[in-house]
């Protein structure tokens, strides 16, 4: 029988969001899929499942969640208050929930997409191979009170009681970039200057893109042209007519008309997709051949995540019933898996 | 910019771009369908997808796959390989027509983008129906067609405040193409004409209507047909048939 994910509340803007879906670029259709793939991979690590299982992305704020059946659930990307039957869940952990059970999630505290995934995935309906909402191209809708989404089989339903180390990508702070098609139509001089500017987020921004404001004046480039329209991809940073950067992100169009001063090396994604409002950014410069390093070796950090996983030891002080979380976390088992802690 | 044409350039970490030309022509166009076309063939090593633009190719590789200096000189022995700018348009192109309401209820924009245009407009309806035009590329938005080139009058701008949504079959205009709206969203470009077709139908097995290299003759039909022919279903009454 197909356990389902009852939505009692939500805030606004929820989506189901997966990896996307890459290969339609050619008929107009972007990726897509998590703002935060990072938060995916962790969510994957943590209840020991692939990581193109869809979860709930939760722009800012969450609701309160049952599922018909018992569960896992790990709770990643942005912190945000969560709680279940009133006791404190960690963040960025992975959590038994009995049937029945309610699940509080809060406003963020840092960053702007939280993550709810749950052991076996959110198994909605697949469109073009993927579960993920895509808005501007029409597919799948927000998340509202009342639905009922179904589960996927539970991989392994006894682990649970896992941490991964707290990230500090929510802030803003550094990302790096490479040059691409019309870096050279910025002098040398504003491509220095782009790279010694801390730009605050714009309130504008979403899964398309944020918007960045320079300090001083604007970024326009040096010849004043608009471009031929060509194929774009997320970290693309486009400077629009008034000279202010754009930055693409996973639900950006697939072409576009701006000059790119630059790409955002997709490692560093989700830095500028968590960032919020009036959070300071900053970018660096690197070669190509530098950056592809740098990206195969951030593709093989996040396929080792497992190994980071700690188990999960609560503050009694939090807890109002001792005994039953005793008995909750005496049902580990991971012994069948070499990457968990004992 | 100066310089010579193609062009490579990278394009983010994990991507190429080749450019035919900083402005739009029927070679470089045509360049770019082409290019891409054997890039697909090539099948080179670590190459994920490709996609075009109206005057680029783009080719997308999985870096832990890839030797990036030995995909680079794949696709620039490519380059080098023909020209380009005398390749045939695809294979398999069809011709497809269209029926379009302009009637102002449905076409609000259409006497604002006739005057811009210097035409009255029974002639703008002539002009946009005079004959075939083609598909030059898909993008924006899944599906969606940019189509051309109009007559050198229909080089007007983009408007510079957004009209807040069209309804998808919008047929819009700017800068002598025609963009017919697969999604509702905020566009620069001008309504001038509505058809009911849908050029994105992500619960069909075939999920993208039209293809870069089509030809669309837009068909003027009377307002009160319109009802009809959005319920006669996604084609909205349009027909297709080969192109020799």
């Amino acid at each position: 029988m197909t356990r389902r994910l009852i939505v009692h509340r939500c805030g606004p803007g929820i989506t189901v969001q997966d990896m996307g879906r890459p290969g339609a670029l050619a008929y107009g259709l972007s990726r897509g899929g998590a703002a935060d793939r990072l938060a995916l991979a962790e969510g994957a690590a943590l209840l020991g499942q692939p990581d193109d299982l869809a979860a709930l992305e939760l722009p800012g704020s969450g609701g309160e969640f049952e599922i018909d059946g018992a569960a896992r659930i790990a709770l990643t990307g942005a912190p945000m208050k969560a709680e279940m039957d009133g006791a404190p869940l960690a963040w960025n952990a992975c959590h038994a929930v009995p049937q029945g059970a309610r699940i509080r999630i809060g406003g963020a505290t840092a960053g702007s997409y939280g993550y709810l995934h749950l052991g076996g995935g959110i198994a909605t309906r697949q469109v073009l191979g993927s579960r993920a909402a895509h808005l501007t191209a029409g597919i799948g809708g927000t998340v509202q009170p009342g639905d009922r989404l179904p589960l996927g089989a539970d991989p392994a339903p006894d682990r649970h009681g896992y941490v991964l180390p707290a990230d500090a990508r929510f802030d803003g702070g550094t990302v790096r970039i490479v040059e691409g098609p019309q870096t050279a139509m910025f002098s040398a001089s504003e491509q220095a200057r782009f790279a010694r500017t801390a730009f605050r987020r714009d309130t504008r921004g979403n899964r398309m893109g944020v918007r960045l404001l320079p300090p001083e004046a604007g970024f326009a480039d040096a010849e004043g042209l608009s471009v031929l329209s060509e194929p774009i991809v997320p970290g693309d940073i486009q400077i629009t007519g008034d000279g202010t950067p754009f930055v693409l992100l996973t639900e950006c169009q697939t072409t576009g008309g701006y000059p790119r001063i630059g790409t955002v090396l997709p490692a560093d994604l989700p830095r500028v997709a968590q960032m919020r409002p009036g959070a300071t950014l900053a970018f660096e410069w690197v070669d190509h051949a530098v950056a592809l390093g740098m990206e195969t070796a951030e593709h093989a950090r996040r396929a080792g995540l497992r190994r980071m996983l700690q188990r999960l030891v609560r503050d009694p002080a939090q807890m109002r019933d001792l005994l039953s979380y005793q008995l909750i976390d005496g049902v580990t088992a991971g012994h069948d898996d070499p990457d968990l802690p004992a | 910019m100066t310089g010579t044409w193609p062009r490579l350039s990278p394009l983010g970490v994990d991507g190429l771009l080749i450019t035919f030309g900083d402005r739009l022509s029927e070679t470089a166009n045509r360049a770019a369908l082409a290019l891409r076309a054997a890039l697909e063939a090539a099948d080179l090593p670590g190459a994920c997808e490709t996609s075009t633009a109206l005057a680029s190719a783009y080719l997308r590789f999985d870096p832990a796959r890839t030797d990036r200096a030995a995909l680079i000189a794949a696709v620039e022995a490519l380059m080098r390989g023909r020209d380009w700018y005398d390749a045939p348009l695809p294979d398999n192109r069809r011709l497809w027509r269209i029926p379009t309401v302009f009637d102002p209820e449905l076409a609000p924009q259409l006497d604002e983008a006739a005057a811009a245009a210097g035409l009255d407009r029974e002639s703008a309806i002539a002009s946009l129906t005079a004959r075939p035009l083609r598909v030059q590329t898909i993008g924006f938005a899944p599906g969606q067609p940019y189509l051309g080139s109009l007559d050198p009058e229909w080089d007007i701008p983009r408007q510079q405040a957004l009209t807040d949504r069209v309804p998808v079959g919008a047929l819009t205009v700017a800068i002598r193409q025609l963009v017919l709206f697969t999604v509702s969203t905020p566009t620069g470009w001008r309504h001038v004409g509505q058809t009911a077709f849908r050029g994105f139908r992500p619960e069909s097995g075939k999920p993208f209507v039209l293809r870069p290299g089509d030809e669309v003759q837009f068909v003027s039909a009377p307002a009160g047909e319109y009802d009809a022919l959005k319920a006669s279903g996604p084609d909205g009454g349009a027909t297709c048939g080969p192109l020799p």
